[in-house]
């Protein structure tokens, strides 16, 4: 659409106020967790005093975090993108039926996915209390969104006839399929990747019922900290989760930019 | 599986044998313990099943979750539209990270959005504090039903911003010239140019919107919100009462509501595509 | 570069899709070793599915058989036919450069790197691609990507060379400066081809015979120039060039004439030979009316419409007792609208409308 210079008073004061709805909010989070009484504001004074407290009591959950994206983004690929491959070829019902049942996670909540495991898993003790059960339940929720974003760009036309010309060269399928397939879809499994490790780091739902004292994500530490701390170090703890979610949210999208622009037909 | 219709040459076992990683692990992972998961009331008596209709307790947890949810997402559809059309056809300095700044709370847990509204809305919050500065006092709303209303809207909002603006930038240009040169005012373009050509996007981020506030749990957790809904309930009855079938035949409530209104955006989706 | 000629032959081969249509009829052809045939016809007339029942990449209905040379391949697998394929959106692997798409059919037969670049080299001097062998397709024109198409079907020295409409994703200009450099490309390969396409110059310049098709059937095989002249059935004559029809009626029929502006003409040609039935129209080129003044032997015409086309022009001529026929007639030609003129055709450019007796 080409961009206009029509004036739009409307439009634009309700982008206005909307902007300064969702703006204002983070930064008075970031500022109130580096102020060092937020009652009194800014004129106390600045202080990383608070940053400190997270970092001692909370710590931990930041490289759990991380860790679980990961190991979610890693699982999800390799179990997600033969089985993309595969609804996008097949034209059987059972496999219509699989790409429904696929999106199932996604409709109920994430409470009753997390009660569901709990009531056939919560019994072996140490699966329930490892970080294992909580992957776990991050990758059932995260695989759909993964194989419909690279099932869909398997399905395109071009990469049907890309297969095509590797088969009429003598493309054994192994070597199609990692040589030729995957690479044309990798700005769709980047696109796939960026969306699991967004939603892996922010799952809260599902990861407050499954977790245990020993097995916390960032999320259920914010939760924590909301209840049983000053606002102040709820804030720095805030204030964390952006430094760490957002470069990786940059870099992946950097990384999405530059392969659609390399290798994009 | 059945043996899938593969292309002519490959074998018949190469795409269930691609697929099934996935199969399996869903199956363990999701399919069973679902499957346990709705007959566990049955195990207390098939009435087990409709005690959210029976129960007036749970009932107007229903009812207050499914009313929040559509007017957050009417009001969101809205907004985010109004936004999207805006941004989608403007370009200034600051346009890319004013967009990604507006997206960014997609990635946010519910619980930092009921803690930014604690911030402004709670007993030390900014708004209560700059209000007591000038004489008015109780301006405290963050844990009524208020602060829960902007607590849904501020993690609704990212969503449809996002979708609105890239379905507005995909809007033809040339239907809006030629309403204009037949001398259409801007109501009437709004009316008969932009929503037909939105609707489709409206129709599938109005679905995910009302999915994701129906079982939004971290936000009310946070506010502790006198306001129930039924996230929280089913939360209560597992954690405080230990009542598993109970949580469970809620949670079957909450998912069929859910996917049923899904269902039917998809169904009304495909029916439009094909019209 | 030296391949091999193979013969093709392709013996009562059908294909019936899963959800009942019929997309190929049985249908028999053999290709001469060497010989580049083009399989001519409009959308939906099955040369695209017999190009790839070729290819291996359909299989055919049971009781069709494909033979490479000597060799029974019907159940070989596209892997392991030995063809190469240019597609009609040539499918360039995007993330390869020029060198490494051209190389990908040698690489996956295991070919060391030495041997590789050595035949790449040479195949990109073929194709006169020197220079963008580090490119990415997506850098390249779209006639520079047809080239590279082409090399990547020939390195890996296939017996048979498929091509699928390999120009229709050109502009018109590139078509025609394209279309002969293939047709030579191909000639110096010396290589059996088949050649999709539903554009009968292209088919025309690059074929050494063509076979055109229709509805899942191959209804005539032949040079171009034979097809052209002697066409056997109307939808030949119709699809390649212009033609108009002469009806006539059962009497005409009976006594061998057409009638058209108060004369009569005798068809000889149109043999009624004890496998066909002659039918009702007559066929003739635009080329061939030829306009004059009146004459008391020639038809009676009336011009009703003039089409000025640069090197031709056409006019709209009715006479009595047909349709209005279309003349195409040089630019000098000095008859306007409103015009009395007469009309003669010459025998032998009177084609059959003959259908074989199903």
């Amino acid at each position: 659409m080409r961009p206009t210079t029509a004036p739009a008073p409307l439009l634009f004061v309700v982008t206005l106020a909307v902007s300064v709805f969702m703006l204002a909010p983070i930064g008075l989070s970031v500022l109130a967790g580096l102020v060092k009484n937020y009652s009194v504001g800014v004129k106390s004074g600045f202080t990383l005093r608070w940053l400190g407290e997270v970092w001692e009591n909370y710590g931990s959950t930041v490289g759990a975090s991380i860790g679980i994206g990961l190991a979610c983004v890693a699982a999800t690929v390799v179990l997600g993108v033969p089985c993309a491959y595969m609804l996008a070829r097949s034209r059987s019902r059972a496999a219509r039926v699989f790409e429904e049942v696929l999106t199932l996670p996604v409709a109920v909540p994430g409470l009753a996915t997390a009660l569901a495991l709990i009531l056939v898993y919560g019994q072996m003790a140490s699966f329930r209390q490892s970080f294992g059960f909580i992957l776990v339940g991050h990758i059932v929720f995260t695989l759909p969104f993964m194989v419909r974003t690279v099932a869909a760009a398997f399905q395109r036309d071009e990469l049907r006839a890309l297969e095509e010309a590797a088969r009429t060269l003598g493309a054994s399928f192994a070597q199609r399929f990692l040589g030729v397939l995957v690479p044309a879809v990798l700005p769709a499994i980047v696109a796939g990747c960026l969306m699991v490790f967004t939603l892996s780091i922010g799952e809260f739902n599902l990861t407050w019922m499954l977790h245990t004292p020993l097995t916390r994500t960032l999320p259920v530490g914010l939760a924590d900290s909301y209840a049983s701390m000053r606002l102040e170090i709820g804030s720095a703890y805030t204030l964390v989760f952006l430094a760490v979610i957002l470069p990786v949210l940059w870099a992946l999208q950097a990384l999405a930019a530059t392969l659609q622009k390399r290798y994009g037909t | 599986m059945k043996p899938s219709t593969a292309a002519f040459g490959t074998p018949r076992w190469l795409l269930p044998a691609l697929a099934a990683p996935a199969f399996v692990f869903f199956a363990a992972f999701w399919l069973l313990p679902v499957a346990r998961l709705v007959a566990l009331p049955g195990e207390k008596g098939w009435k087990t099943y409709f005690v959210v209709l029976t129960d007036a307790r749970y009932a107007q947890s229903m009812l207050n979750t499914l009313t929040l949810s559509l007017v957050v997402t009417a009001v969101t559809l809205v907004l985010g539209g109004a936004v999207g059309i805006y941004l989608a056809r403007r370009r200034f300095t600051g346009r890319g990270v004013l967009i990604s700044l507006l997206t960014l709370p997609l990635s946010f847990p519910g619980v930092i959005v009921g803690f930014f509204v604690i911030l402004l809305g709670g007993r030390q919050g900014l708004i209560p504090s700059l209000g007591a500065s000038i004489g008015l006092s109780g301006l405290t709303f963050a844990y009524g039903l208020l602060g829960l209303f902007l607590a849904y809207l501020y993690f609704s909002l990212p969503r449809a911003i996002a979708t609105y603006t890239a379905a507005a930038e995909a809007m033809d240009m040339q239907l809006e010239e030629a309403a204009r040169a037949l001398g259409a005012s801007r109501i009437r373009i709004t009316r008969d140019v932009w929503l037909p050509q939105l609707a489709p996007t409206t129709l599938a981020t109005g679905a995910i919107l009302f999915a994701t506030a129906m079982g939004a749990f971290g936000t009310a957790f946070t506010l502790a919100s006198q306001y129930e809904v039924v996230p929280i309930t089913i939360y209560n009855e597992f954690t405080n009462y230990a009542n598993f079938a109970l949580a469970a035949s809620l949670s079957i409530a909450l998912g069929l509501v859910t996917w049923a209104v899904l269902f039917a955006a998809r169904v009304l989706g495909a029916d439009a595509r094909t019209a | 570069m030296q391949l091999e000629r193979t013969r093709i032959e392709i013996v009562d081969c059908a294909k019936t899709y899963a959800d009942g249509t019929r997309g190929l009829r049985p249908t028999t052809l053999t290709i001469e070793p060497g010989e580049v045939i083009a399989l001519l016809g409009p959308s939906g007339c099955g040369k695209t599915t017999l190009l790839r029942l070729l290819a291996g990449l359909e299989g055919a209905d049971p009781g069709g058989r494909v033979l490479f040379g000597d060799q029974d391949v019907t159940a070989r697998p596209v892997e392991k036919r030995g063809v190469g394929m240019v597609f009609q959106s040539y499918a360039l692997f995007p993330q390869m450069t020029v060198a490494a798409n051209i190389g990908y059919g040698l690489k996956v037969r295991g070919v060391d790197g030495a041997e590789r670049r050595r035949a790449v080299g040479e195949l990109v001097d073929l194709v006169r691609l020197n220079g963008l062998e580090n490119k990415r397709p997506a850098e390249l024109s779209g006639g520079q990507r047809q080239r590279v198409a082409l090399a990547r079907a020939v390195a890996v020295r296939p017996r048979v060379l498929l091509l699928d409409e390999p120009l229709a994703a050109l502009d018109a200009k590139l078509k025609e400066s394209l279309r002969d450099e293939l047709a030579e490309l191909l000639r110096r390969l010396g290589i059996t081809a088949v050649h999709v396409t539903h554009d009968q110059h292209e088919a025309f310049a690059i074929a050494d015979r063509l076979a055109v098709m229709h509805a899942g059937s191959i209804v005539q095989v032949g040079d171009a120039e034979a097809l052209y002249r002697a066409p056997a059935h109307a939808f030949v004559a119709e699809f390649l060039g212009r033609v108009n029809r002469l009806e006539r009626d059962a009497d005409a029929v009976a006594r061998g004439v057409v009638r058209l502006g108060g004369v009569e003409w005798a068809c000889a040609p149109l043999a009624t030979a004890a496998n066909r039935t002659a039918s009702a129209s007559v066929l003739v080129r635009p080329e061939d009316l030829q306009l004059g003044p009146r004459r008391p032997d020639w038809a009676a015409a009336t011009v009703r419409h003039r089409t000025f086309l640069g090197e031709r022009i056409h006019l709209r001529v009715e006479a009595a007792g047909q349709q209005p026929l279309l003349a195409d007639v040089p630019r000098d030609s000095p008859f306007n609208v409103g015009d009395e003129v007469g009309l003669w055709i010459a025998p032998d450019r009177l084609m059959a409308s003959m259908e074989t007796a199903a």
